[in-house]
């Protein structure tokens, strides 16, 4: 057996196989959720209706989805040069640290200062967290997979520190939490009383500015150039490193705006399960919308509407939620066995 | 070998009417061959013509669409690459198969010997190894690691992992691209002995001369077809280029050089060894108007030469010269900027962007120009007519600016590169390989281009494998060996035997560094 590429690809094979993937997914679930005792036309439907079968239930889908489509655009961008950042998760706790430091009552500035400064901040500390791997990448040869995976449990570990210790809120009746951002630091809530707030704007704004960073810049030309082919991008003059080094800022950063829109626009202060691993959800997010920006809006929701459907649907039928996370699993890996025969075909003989 | 007598020695091997076809593209079409014991048929084609899918076809990596195969008077299992190996027939890949960590003898006995032995009987193979080698003039220490071996030898070691075989049909496929011209000779000597020994063999080529002096037969192949069969012996060697091409060769006539000023100078440069040879020491400059040939077999520095020269590996020590100016920091963007033009070997590693366009590609080298960016947003409107100025200008056959690179044939995507390389009259030229597995038509359009550049007042530096290509184009030639240059000679000073000797390491005085 082998792979034999595919001169191109259809129109309709672009959609079948995508498809596909989400059939065999269901077909995959299914399986479960009829070993665990249940109907799964329910489930799904229950799913369905748990993610957007009410206002509440779309806008809380929307509020989940809006770190996942900043971690999402992390990772697309940093993969899309060939910088395996699977460190978004310590990006965006470094946000959002920088977000209390800086929001809990540090500078006093009105909201349209304060806010874009705190912003920022965060993407630069984000940002500079990216680099770090990337410089060792470059000009050791040190692989960015295994530095930015073991930064976030250093990260995690320097955050509960810092809740222990210099950040911890006083008032906080002993538990490991930040003070509370200051109302100009915080972010809008997009409806009165409900919880999507303005960093799903945000999310959007910046899934378009990197779509167009990608498509019509000098700068996304070159990350593509080198993700696709560094050695050639090398001999045409295409300054190699430092695209890495840029895209590890602008990746970096993304992260590090979802740990600052979950503390500024919906938790209000920092604490260790900030993110149940969102940058983590975030690669399977990026692989899903095929490292498109855009796409990583609608993959983001999709991914989002599991989570939260499933946790509605876990109330009502006798299904575990954990559902959710094989559900998203398995759509990760049928989607890269889908995009692997878009482009391949499998020969037997 | 006695041609009167060849009609009646039987037949070993028998492909009829082998038709394959991938989607649209038939690559074999009702392509009959029969080999004879005792006989060399030579499989004559260019790259495309369908040699190598009708190999695949008889080692069972591709079944046939239509057609069979009988080896030894028996039909072959089609699709099983264990039954043409059983049925004795041996096949020598142009990139050899060989396990570098292990020594020649390791290397022929693996896979012969059941899994659940516990000892490989060392001995006795080694017995046979030796015996064999001396039968067929193969001389190889059974003991040696494949990495000491030389390209040459290591050649040896894949036919005599074949005989070893009781290989009686032995394929081997352009053998001669890595040799010098003595090992070719040896080669063919070599072949000579396993016929007289009643072995068969076809030998792939598209080389005219080789094919003259080691076939009995030749086979020719066109876009799948054959094209035509001719006794060797009584077929010229024009008749056989037409029918290889098709028509009419194209012929490009080179005049004689108007050679100016230095343009190019490496002075005294060594690099650091980066996996394949390193240069050390060295000297040469390249004069306006004039084709400087470097030959050298693969493997001796001239892929370190050539990346120098791109700009994509630093020199540890010597200085680097342009237009009379030492450039300190010597980088791609450096050799852009003072106007040199970069063919690089390897179009798919390095040359081009495979997933990306043709818009895309062309811009690589120049798409910070004002030209094609404005406050580092691109100009995809100029990118493209660029683009298009380039399909028309240099004869590149694609559909669109916005088409994938990778769906291009070698020789459109090596014309897309002369195309981004010497759009802008560059007058120093690096041509590293730059028509490796093309196409005749390809190579002659390329060679026109080259001739053209020179003939503009251009300084041109052709790095090849391929001697002829050398001695064609080259105004003066320059042969590379372990990292060190020789004294360059000028256009027909050298005899072929003569170039072979500098080819293999003689008449270098190692230490000696002339400034060519």
């Amino acid at each position: 057996m082998w792979l034999e590429p595919r001169a191109s690809t259809s129109g309709a094979a672009t959609i079948l196989w995508p498809a596909g993937a989400i059939l065999a997914t269901v077909v995959f679930s299914s399986v479960l959720v009829m070993i665990a005792g249940a109907s799964p036309l329910t489930v799904f439907w229950l799913v369905a209706k748990g993610a957007a079968g009410s206002q509440f239930a779309l806008l809380e889908t929307l509020t989940r989805a809006t770190p996942l489509i900043f971690t999402g655009l992390a990772v697309a961008v940093a993969f899309r040069a060939r910088l395996w950042n699977i460190g978004a998760e310590a990006q965006l706790y470094l946000g959002a640290v920088m977000t209390v430091v800086l929001g809990t009552g540090a500078v006093t500035l009105p909201s349209a200062g304060l806010i874009p400064l705190i912003m920022l901040a965060a993407m630069l500390t984000g940002a500079l967290a990216l680099l770090g791997p990337a410089i060792l990448k470059t000009r050791f040869g040190v692989d960015e997979v295994v530095t930015t995976l073991l930064l976030n449990f250093i990260v995690l570990l320097f955050v509960s520190m810092l809740l222990e210790g210099p950040l911890k809120d006083p008032t906080g009746l002993g538990w490991p939490q930040s003070k509370r951002v200051i109302a100009e630091a915080q972010l809008p809530r997009l409806i009165k009383g409900k919880r999507l707030h303005f960093g799903f704007v945000l999310a959007i704004v910046s899934a378009v500015i990197v779509w167009v960073i990608m498509k019509k810049t000098v700068l996304g030309y070159e990350m593509r150039a080198v993700g696709h082919n560094a050695e050639a991008a090398r001999f045409a003059g295409i300054p190699v490193n430092r695209v890495i080094a840029k895209t590890a800022l602008l990746s970096g950063g993304l992260a590090a705006l979802a740990g600052f829109s979950e503390v500024a626009g919906l938790k209000g202060n920092l604490t260790l399960d900030l993110s149940p691993g969102y940058g983590y959800t975030g690669i399977v997010v990026a692989m899903l919308a095929m490292l498109n920006p855009l796409g990583v809006i609608a993959a983001a929701i999709f991914v989002a509407g599991i989570f939260v459907g499933a946790d509605a649907m876990s109330r009502s039928a006798n299904v575990p939620s954990y559902i959710a996370e094989v559900m998203v699993a398995t759509s990760l890996l049928t989607m890269v066995a889908a995009i692997m025969l878009m482009r391949y075909r499998v020969r037997w003989r | 070998m006695d041609d009167a007598q060849r009609p009646e020695a039987e037949i070993v091997l028998r492909l009829s009417g082998i038709t394959k076809r991938f989607g649209p593209l038939v690559a074999n079409d009702a392509i009959s061959l029969t080999l004879r014991r005792g006989e060399v048929v030579a499989l004559l084609g260019e790259n495309g013509a369908g040699k190598t899918t009708l190999m695949n076809i008889l080692f069972g990596h591709y079944t046939a669409d239509e057609g069979g195969i009988e080896a030894f008077g028996a039909p072959l299992r089609p699709g099983d690459p264990n039954a043409a190996l059983a049925a004795g027939i041996g096949m020598v890949h142009q990139h050899f198969t060989l396990a570098d960590q292990m020594t020649v003898l390791e290397n022929i006995v693996l896979g012969t010997r059941p899994l659940w032995s516990f000892n490989l009987g060392k001995a006795a193979a080694r017995k046979r190894i030796r015996k064999l080698a001396a039968d067929y003039g193969l001389e190889v220490e059974p003991d040696r690691m494949i990495t000491e071996l030389s390209v040459g030898e290591r050649q040896r070691v894949e036919i005599l992992k074949a005989l070893y075989r009781e290989a009686r049909i032995l394929i081997l496929d352009e053998p001669t691209a890595v040799l010098t011209p003595m090992e070719t000779q040896a080669l063919f000597a070599t072949l000579k002995k396993l016929v007289a020994a009643g072995l068969s063999v076809i030998f792939i080529s598209h080389k005219l001369g080789e094919v003259q002096s080691v076939s009995d037969r030749v086979v020719v192949l066109r876009g799948g077809k054959l094209a035509g069969e001719r006794t060797t012996s009584e077929a010229t060697r024009r008749e056989l280029a037409e029918l290889m091409v098709g028509g009419q060769l194209p012929v490009n006539e080179i005049g004689p050089p108007s050679p100016g000023a230095i343009l190019f100078e490496l002075r005294g440069v060594s690099t650091r060894s980066t996996g394949g040879a390193a240069l050390r020491q060295v000297s040469i400059g390249l004069r306006g108007g004039e084709i400087t040939g470097l030959a050298g077999i693969s493997g001796n520095g001239q892929a370190a030469l050539a990346a120098l020269i791109a700009g994509t590996v630093e020199a540890s020590q010597g200085d680097i010269i342009v237009h009379g100016e030492t450039i300190a920091h010597w980088s791609p963007r450096a050799a852009l900027d003072k106007g040199l033009g970069r063919i690089p070997e390897d179009r798919h590693a390095t040359g081009m962007i495979g997933d990306m366009s043709v818009a895309e590609n062309v811009i690589s080298e120049a798409y910070r120009s004002p030209r094609f960016s404005r406050f580092g947003f691109l100009d995809w409107k100029a990118a493209a007519s660029f683009a298009a100025d380039i399909i028309k200008a240099y004869d590149v056959k694609c559909p669109s600016p916005e088409a994938r690179v990778r769906l291009l044939s070698g020789g459109n995507m090596q014309k897309l590169i002369l195309g981004r390389a010497l759009d802008g009259g560059p007058d120093i030229i690096l041509a590293s390989q730059p028509t490796r597995g093309l196409d005749v038509g390809a190579v002659a359009y390329v060679h026109a281009r080259l001739i053209e550049a020179r003939d503009r007042g251009a300084a041109v530096l052709l790095i090849s494998e391929d001697l002829d290509e050398i001695q064609t184009l080259s105004d003066r030639i320059v042969v590379i060996h372990r990292g060190h240059l020789s004294r360059p000679s000028a256009r027909g000073e050298l005899s072929v035997m003569e170039l072979g000797e500098l080819l293999a390491g003689h008449g270098h005085d190692e230490g000696a560094h002339h400034v060519a």
